[in-house]
């Protein structure tokens, strides 16, 4: 045995042979992995980057501030607006006090039996169907069984519904982070379970809970097809003044002025523009979540 | 005072339980209602007409309501896009848990996280007026609006699920199993190919089945890019129709409890098993084959 190969540890004298080639093989793949992230990245800069071009003209004062005019050809898209406020808010105010129950539960008391086995296939299972059955679903029992109609009503208990699984899982994860020990000091001073869910663990909680609602909103601002039979309507003059009228929303409204319209050619910058609006309140929202929640794990680090 | 206490906690706990089983009865109601507005179909065609009757005219006279070409519709553009979206997700996710500097990392996970964010309407709109007149223009075929088309934007939009929890299985490989295989002499890439990748095999195939079930029931990208027309595909490039099209499209027509509207009922159910089933499995497989480490799964 010569003098340099002593110096060398076993297993690289074992795998020098191929060392070459399978450092070539991981080089290979490797740029594979980074290249489908890239093409990822690029999707999503080339969606947003067709929008914002051809939609940017379309937004001013006016289209956001007027409601449509000349059968939807002109004007802006105030009623979609704030339709699309209406119903998410609505659909929160619904999903958000559920989920957050169904979460404590979840994490506090359950422990590990059958019975959590089954609420958990229920929730993910809620999660998996498809929008267009919640529509369906909608139409069949809130529309038509409740007797409430087409209606803001109907339309957020329809999305509140899509997004409980949403807030259900936000929230869990939230309360997982809470440190046991801070459970087990507030118990240990004498408060109740009660008590310390309430005074210690939401409280600590809450901003993770927080993210998860906004992220709640923005799904439920973004969905349409559980709208279409439930909610949303092609045209109102009017905006809403009871939870039981008919309104326009953002995505019914993009989807309407691209499909059904009689003048569909002359409407696109208007249907840039509304996507545009609905793609903006989205991530803004979604910015502000993943914002939030990277501040809160550096809180926690520290 | 310490019994009235008591006393509340015990009613506390039942109470956070029954809210907790509300996911559950909303499943059932669904199903109920899923069920009860669309069996009345099958006075007039029999399950087997209905599922494997070849044309689907609910508006002609007399109606035919054969779903097979809106099944197959479904099918073909959701094996489509996984064959899209599962290369896509799978390493996206491996670099992302594996490869990635931290930094890059914190900027390319939000950026997938956007891409699950936007709207399926906004994703149909640009299959519609940019993807199209592209894939037209570039294949030469009659419209640009088919299965391709579809199956491309749906690829994309399952991208996220199958990354996010592809990513979560894959970085939940505990370590010392990652450094056992470092120690023996492999390379970075063939610890992550013989060590890593089988140890969260079960959380991967869990994220395929969950993005192929987002895939089949997404309703707005193929009701404006699929092309809408009912009949069964013999090219990626024909216009189709799915499950979920189908009933966005014609609900708003269909008389009230007329053939039509427990037609497109019907339709729903199967496409509520369709996922029901995907949803099953998947959830089956991540508890059967529970993986080691500290998986969310």
């Amino acid at each position: 045995m010569t003098k340099t190969d002593v110096k060398k540890p076993i297993t690289e004298q074992l795998a020098l042979p191929h060392i070459k080639y399978r450092k070539f093989k991981q080089t290979i793949f490797f740029a594979l992995f980074r290249f489908a992230a890239l093409i990822n990245g690029t999707a999503l800069a080339i969606i947003l980057f067709f929008l914002l071009k051809n939609g940017y003209k379309a937004i001013n004062w006016t289209f956001l501030t007027q409601p449509p005019i000349d059968s939807m050809t002109k004007g802006g898209i105030l009623p979609c607006i704030v339709g699309t406020l209406y119903l998410s808010l609505g659909a929160i105010a619904i999903s958000l006090p559920i989920g957050i129950a169904s979460a404590i539960y979840l994490n506090e008391y359950a422990g590990s039996g059958r019975v959590l086995r089954i609420i958990r296939l229920g929730i993910n299972n809620l999660a998996g169907v498809p929008s267009v059955v919640f529509g369906l679903f909608g139409l069949a029992f809130f529309v038509i069984y409740l007797k409430m109609g087409v209606s803001i009503l109907a339309g957020a208990l329809t999305l509140g519904l899509l997004s409980l699984p949403v807030i259900i899982g936000a929230t869990e994860e939230a309360l997982k982070t809470v440190p046991e020990t801070y459970r087990e000091a507030s118990l240990g001073l004498g408060a109740t379970k009660l008590q310390t869910i309430f005074r210690v663990v939401l409280p600590c909680a809450m901003p993770g809970i927080l993210t998860g609602a906004i992220l709640g909103i923005s799904r439920a601002a973004g969905e349409t097809a559980p709208i279409m039979f439930t909610a949303a309507v092609f045209f109102t003059p009017d905006l809403p003044s009871s939870i039981f009228d008919e309104i326009m929303a953002l995505p019914y409204h993009i989807y309407v002025l691209s499909t059904a319209g009689t003048e569909i050619e002359a409407t696109r910058p208007l249907q840039y523009g509304t996507s545009l609006v609905l793609i903006v309140l989205v991530f803004g929202m979604n910015l502000a979540a993943i914002l939030l929640r990277a501040r809160l794990r550096k809180r926690m680090h520290i | 005072m310490a019994i009235n206490r008591q006393f509340k906690e015990r009613w506390m706990r039942r109470f956070f339980f029954v809210i907790a089983s509300t996911s559950i009865f909303i499943l059932l109601l669904i199903m109920i209602f899923l069920f009860a507005e669309g069996l009345p179909i099958f006075k007039k065609v029999s399950l087997t007409d209905f599922i494997f009757g070849k044309y689907w005219y609910p508006t002609s006279e007399p109606p035919e309501f054969g779903i097979f070409p809106l099944i197959a519709a479904s099918i073909s553009v959701t094996v489509l896009s996984a064959v899209i979206s599962i290369p896509l997700g799978v390493m996206t996710a491996i670099y992302l848990a594996e490869i990635a500097a931290f930094k890059v990392r914190e900027i390319v996970k939000p950026m997938v996280e956007l891409l699950a964010a936007i709207p399926s309407v906004v994703i149909g709109f640009f299959g519609m007026v940019i993807v199209s007149p592209f894939l037209q223009d570039m294949f030469d075929v009659a419209t640009g609006l088919n299965l391709f088309n579809a199956a491309l934007m749906l690829g994309f939009m399952s991208v996220p699920t199958i990354c996010s929890i592809s990513e979560d299985a894959v970085s939940s490989v505990p370590r010392a199993m990652k450094e056992a295989s470092f120690a023996l002499g492999a390379t970075h890439f063939e610890t992550i190919f013989k060590v890593v990748l089988p140890a969260s095999l079960s959380g991967i195939t869990t994220s395929i089945i969950l993005g192929m079930s987002r895939a089949i029931g997404e309703t707005m990208v193929v009701l404006m890019v699929a092309g809408g027309a009912a009949m069964i595909p013999l090219s990626i490039f024909d216009p189709v129709r799915p499950m979920p099209a189908s009933i966005a499209a014609e609900m708003a027509e269909a008389p009230f409890r007329g053939d039509h509207y427990y037609a497109l009922f019907a339709t729903g159910v199967v496409l509520f098993c369709f996922t029901l089933m995907f949803n099953i499995i998947a959830d089956h497989i991540a508890y059967k084959y529970k993986q080691t480490g500290d998986s969310t799964l």
